[in-house]
């Protein structure tokens, strides 16, 4: 029902004009999401490749493709951290099938968020997708 | 008179707009915009003047060599050296200095001979010497900044004990914008017998520098910063250390003869500049350094002055900002961070958005940002063409983060 709730976040967005309003609200769901343990928080989980730093819990429920697929996730910049829970919302609950299939570039740009999956951008959302899809990935294949 | 909107007009990138907003460039410290004169230069000598130096004896290529080499006097009036042979032309600051490390220091240093350098040095300015270390047992000695930021110049001579041999610090911080009384290092060095290295990178954008004057062995600078092409450098060196160096890079340009038994060297400088170099991007630094001597250094730096004394009583205003070093007499870069909350890299995401370009992260100086306890900062970096109303918007930006952060 993963999906849901990142639909939720779509048409939030609809009402929000401007970016201020939108950036406020990401940094609101946010700031909704459980911090991850301290112990979580080890170079295992680390996502490389980002200036700021994010981490990464993903856990897997069940086997093959119908394996559901949920993460947690934090990062120490407030905007990153943002994009995290909305992420969160877009694959977490969603079978690693699904999650494979997700173009998660074309979702965020429906919230116009899409800039920061580009690949200039160093906040390691580029790398924490990958790190999702290959997650999902090794499921769907065991 | 300096004026600066006329001045803003000669640079076309500062009237587009970023993000829907005009843009307020802020990250001179990173590297600076160019001028028309700089950008028509280069097109000039592609479309008309371009064909490789130093080599052939046709029309075209003694043009490009004409105008490649009058640079050299360029940098040596620029920075107030004696001679233009004392000038050899780099990529920019970090092959400068990787010039010194491996033609100069690595033959000469042993095991546990010194190399004195502050906390607060770009990495351009740290890994050279790193490679010293683990190639040769070369130590490192290292001097921490106060906490204003300042570098006291007694605190890097009184550093200097009998097996050091070389002393590596920056003129200004790329940080914090502290200078550095490098004449005072330099002088003391001498005296006993240590050969001192300046990074030049900053100070000879914002202030008049002659390395006359401050008498250091090496003074090193690059043409992206100082409103020229990228690719673009040069280090002032000492006559007498230029005679002790052994090349760095060997190929094209720098021989005299070359054997299947043996190869000897042309004279200095050219004996340090190998195969093709970056011709246009050289002749492109030439007319910003003409550029940057017709605005006059003195202009600019009382300009600059006078932005940084804006900024410092508008950023010092904000009591929830946290402003890293306020050395008197500082450059204008300030480094910052947000009491509590917001990190460096959501400050620079929201100042984007209002077109206000800065720097966020560790600015190759991850030893200075361990010293000052923080993992990135903020940093506003200013240049000739900046104005007072660009740290109004920059001040509005930040308040917009304080309240979204909150």
């Amino acid at each position: 029902m993963a999906r849901d709730e990142f639909e939720e976040i779509v048409e939030t967005f609809e009402f929000l004009d401007d970016w201020e309003d939108r950036y406020r609200h990401v940094i609101e769901l946010g700031k909704a999401m459980a911090p991850l343990p301290e112990a979580q928080k080890v170079p295992a989980t680390k996502v490389e490749g980002c200036a700021s730093q994010v981490w990464l819990v993903p856990e897997i429920e069940g086997k093959g493709a119908d394996a559901v697929l949920r993460f947690e996730g934090e990062s120490d910049a407030m905007i990153v951290n943002g994009l995290i829970a909305v992420l969160r919302a877009l694959y977490s609950g969603s079978t690693v099938a699904e999650a494979q299939a997700v173009d998660a570039a074309a979702e965020l740009k429906r919230l116009g968020l899409d800039e920061h999956l580009s690949s200039q951008r160093s906040n390691g959302l580029r790398a924490m997708v990958a790190r999702v899809r290959a997650v999902a990935e090794k499921a769907a294949a065991a | 008179m300096y004026d600066v909107n006329a001045i803003r007009a000669d640079f076309p990138i500062l009237a587009r707009e970023v993000n829907g907003k005009p843009l307020s460039y802020l990250d001179n410290g990173a590297s600076a915009q160019k001028p028309r004169a700089v950008i028509d230069a280069v097109t000039q000598a592609y479309e008309m003047e371009y064909a490789n130096v130093h080599r052939g004896l046709h029309f075209l290529s003694n043009l490009a060599t004409d105008k490649y080499e009058a640079v050299r006097g360029k940098v040596a009036r620029f920075l107030g050296a004696p001679r233009e042979e004392e000038i050899v032309f780099t990529s920019g600051t970090t092959e400068g200095i990787n010039l010194v490390s491996y033609g100069w220091a690595a033959p000469r240093l042993e095991a546990g001979d010194e190399i004195v350098l502050s906390v607060m040095e770009h990495h351009a300015n740290i890994v050279p010497w790193h490679f010293l270390r683990e190639r040769q047992g070369v130590v490192l000695k290292w001097v921490e900044p106060e906490a204003d930021g300042s570098l006291p110049a007694q605190k890097v001579i009184d550093a200097i004990g009998p097996r050091t041999k070389l002393v590596a610090v920056t003129h200004m911080s790329n940080v914090l914008g502290t200078v550095v009384d490098v004449a005072a290092i330099a002088k003391a060095a001498r005296e006993k017998g240590v050969a001192t290295l300046i990074d030049g990178s900053q100070a000879a954008v914002h202030m008049p520098v002659n390395v006359a004057e401050i008498g250091a062995d090496f003074y090193a600078i690059t043409g992206h910063k100082l409103y020229g092409p990228s690719g673009s450098g040069a280090i002032h060196i000492r006559p007498e250390r230029m005679a002790e160096m052994r090349p760095f890079m060997g190929g094209g340009d720098m021989i005299r003869e070359v054997s299947r038994e043996a190869v000897s060297y042309t004279d200095p400088p050219m004996k340090f500049e190998a195969g093709t170099p970056g011709i246009v991007q050289t002749i492109g630094m030439g007319v910003a350094l003409d550029y940057m001597m017709d605005l006059g250094m003195e202009n600019i730096a009382a300009h600059e002055a006078r932005i940084r004394d804006y900024a410092r009583e508008k950023l010092f205003g904000l009591n929830w900002l946290t402003v890293q070093g306020d050395a008197p007499g500082k450059g204008a870069i300030f480094s910052f961070t947000l009491e509590g909350a917001g990190h460096a890299h959501d400050i620079s995401t929201v100042l984007d958005k209002r077109g206000v370009a800065v720097r966020a992260g560790h600015h190759c100086a991850q030893p200075l940002m361990e010293h000052m306890g923080v993992t990135a900062t903020c940093r506003a970096s200013f240049g000739l063409y900046n104005t007072e109303e660009e740290v109004d918007r920059l001040v509005s930006a930040l308040e917009l983060c304080h309240e979204l952060f909150a």
